[in-house]
């Protein structure tokens, strides 16, 4: 990278062409007769410390690149660099060693809570798998965590069905921060959330990242929330990465026409800011059978010849900018 | 369009002191409580709010359609064109919906019936309400669907639901429930189901309608965004009353309503950079525990004083044509002072 500010910090994580496929069971035996090719050569890097945002419609795969991250499905293809370490191929003792580093928080606060727990758990049991610690230090540790994410101690012997979507979100995020990890995968973590709470959710992940000393990978589809947590952003379409820059230099000049498009077509908040919208035809393809070239030529305005026979490189055309299209 | 000469117009929609109630373990809680508010001819007008706020069982009111033996009616108005619909019987409310009043939702998916056709769920709504052959309205399905924006609708018309995707669906949907040329359409959250790509497509296919048919639109959305783009006037709901109601230019940038500021800030700007958002502490109460008198958002509210416990505040208005309930405004004050 040619940012300066940005030479000393190493990178935390750093992927390598990931492919995620999965396969499509077809015939007589159940034979694989194709692939859904939802992680398709994607490459990124996320330094120390800062928030990397992944954007895209449903569909796209940013929920996979995030669940082969944390190894939650096997990459087809493609190596995952974590403090340097090749964790695409872990099992066994040393994956398990790897996921004390690596957390999750989940899109669902109603679903991703064992409804038999009580919250102090819930909470609990992540530490209770990887450390030794006395239950007095356990019940302690715990306790603090529920303070630090804004929920009351006595919700400790609460279950999760008594709390609401955004408190239920807290307690997600106290079980991701429970063994000190050092990234945090928060898939879509506000969407299921009502905009006062959801403000109060994004409020208090940027407050727990200062403190823990937190890396974020943050997924999310809407551009406006991603925008405001991240500090680079990442662009996906159909299994690709199509556009990656820092925050403020995708938002004031997007080079890629899907993320000019996707930025016009988010309706802003502000009536008396009329802009131009480039309003794209028809639906993102099906992803077991991608068109050749570029993914977005059927629905691109700017398409021309070749973007349906090569399928574009993603390549820096500026400092910290890169993009995947013919036009540059 | 919105067109201000309109402003003398009667209204084609007037809903007074609406109060719906659903029934919670035997007893009945008020979702909608003294809701009143009018829609004119060709106007969109936005109801906001969170989830819980009573919008969609207002819409619901209004429609005619709340659950049978939980929710219902307990007091108010719905005037449309003059007619009484909250007194109006079933039959006679069926020959009204999807005629003069339609309603899209959601999901469009389950607001389809899987088994059936395209062209037999659109040929059944013209049925209902017009005497054509079977020949003409299978030419009039496909041309309405042409004029959603669906291409090959001849095709389209022998296709089944689960064929299609969620923006097909839902312009499918909006094609059903324009067949009759409404009047008035409601529509509850269209594209929060969507992409925002394909958001912006049914957006700007719902305008177009709007235009060409002359239509009044009621929107339901969470989503401030969709209110600044499409709505004229704004109604912003919290915990089953109206709050705040304005034009949609007054609102966004001159909102008096404590609960309506908080929740402008609390949405992060594409175009501003924020380290950290306005929030409002706490969660909408629950039906059952609604406070009985005072102002519903006191104990959320930053600018509560002791007497928001007490007072219960009037949608008043503080400036032409911007009401709020509010006691901070005089506007909001009872008149008879204050009701125990």
């Amino acid at each position: 990278m040619s940012n300066t500010s940005l030479v000393e910090k190493e990178n935390l994580l750093e992927i390598k062409n990931l492919k995620t496929y999965y396969p499509v069971k077809g015939g007589f035996f159940r034979r694989t007769v194709g692939n859904v090719k939802a992680v398709d050569d994607v490459s990124f890097e996320i330094k120390k410390g800062e928030t990397l945002g992944l954007v895209g419609e449903s569909g796209c795969g940013k929920s996979t690149t995030g669940r082969t991250i944390i190894r939650l499905l096997n990459a087809t293809d493609g190596e995952i660099l974590f403090e340097g370490k090749d964790i695409t191929k872990l099992r066994g003792k040393t994956l398990q060693a790897i996921r004390q580093d690596i957390q999750m928080v989940f899109q669902d606060p109603y679903a991703s809570l064992n409804p038999m727990q009580m919250v102090g758990e819930i909470v609990a049991e992540p530490i209770k798998n990887f450390k030794n610690v006395s239950t007095k230090d356990l019940k302690e540790d715990v306790m603090d965590l529920l303070t630090k994410v804004g929920l009351p101690e006595d919700a400790y012997y609460k279950y999760a069905h008594e709390f609401s979507g955004g408190q239920r979100q807290r307690i997600g995020i106290a079980r991701a921060l429970a063994l000190r990890p050092k990234l945090i995968i928060a898939d879509e973590p506000v969407s299921a959330l009502d905009v006062s709470v959801q403000s109060q959710v994004l409020n208090l992940l940027k407050k727990l990242q200062t403190e823990f000393d937190l890396t974020f990978l943050f997924i999310a589809h809407d551009l406006s929330v991603v925008k405001h947590m991240s500090d680079r952003i990442g662009v996906m379409y159909l299994g690709n990465m199509v556009e990656i820059a820092d925050r403020n230099s995708m938002y004031a000049e997007p080079l890629h026409p899907y993320t000019q498009a996707l930025i016009s077509a988010i309706p802003m908040p502000d009536p008396r800011r009329k802009k131009e919208r480039i309003v794209l035809e028809g639906d993102v393809p099906s992803p077991l059978n991608p068109p050749t070239g570029c993914p977005f030529h059927p629905r691109c305005p700017a398409a021309m010849a070749e973007c349906s026979q090569v399928k574009p490189a993603l390549k820096e055309v500026k400092p910290g900018h890169r993009v995947a299209c013919h036009l540059y | 369009m919105s067109n201000y000469s309109i402003h003398k117009e009667a209204p084609l929609l007037e809903v007074k002191n609406l109060e719906t109630a659903f029934n919670i373990d035997g007893e009945y809680y008020n979702a909608v409580d003294n809701v009143s508010f009018s829609v004119k001819p060709r106007q969109i007008v936005g109801v906001v709010g969170e989830s819980g706020c009573g919008k969609s069982v207002m819409s619901l009111s209004v429609m005619q359609l709340l659950p049978k033996g939980v929710g219902k009616i307990r007091g108010g108005e719905i005037v449309f064109e003059g007619v009484h619909l909250e007194k109006m019987s079933e039959k006679e409310m069926n020959k009204i919906r999807g005629r003069d009043i339609s309603m899209i939702f959601q999901e469009p998916m389950t607001s389809m019936n899987p088994v059936f056709t395209i062209g037999f769920q659109l040929q059944e709504v013209l049925f209902n309400h017009t005497n054509i052959s079977k020949a003409e309205a299978r030419q009039k399905s496909v041309a309405l669907l042409k004029s959603v924006g669906i291409s090959r609708p001849e095709k389209i018309v022998d296709e089944y639901p689960h064929q299609l995707s969620g923006g097909m669906r839902q312009r499918v949907m909006i094609a059903m429930a324009i067949a009759n040329q409404p009047k008035l359409l409601i529509a509850d959250e269209p594209t929060t189901a969507l992409d925002v790509t394909v958001q912006a497509q049914i957006l700007e296919l719902l305008k177009s309608i709007q235009e060409v048919n002359d239509m009044s639109v009621i929107m339901i959305t969470h989503d401030l965004g969709v209110v600044a783009e499409m709505c004229d006037e704004v109604i912003v709901m919290y915990a089953g009353r109206i709050v705040e109601r304005a034009d949609v230019d007054t609102l966004f940038y001159n909102p008096k309503h404590p609960y309506t500021e908080l929740m402008m800030g609390a949405i992060p700007k594409m175009d501003e950079d924020k380290e950290e958002l306005s929030s409002i502490k706490g969660i909408v109460p629950s039906l059952k525990n609604m406070p009985a008198t005072g102002c519903r958002f006191a104990n959320r509210c930053p600018k509560a004083m002791p007497e928001c416990a007490t007072i219960t505040p009037l949608l008043g208005e503080v400036e032409q044509g911007h009401e709020v309930a509010c006691i901070l405004y005089e506007a909001s004050m009872p008149k008879e002072g204050v009701k125990a």
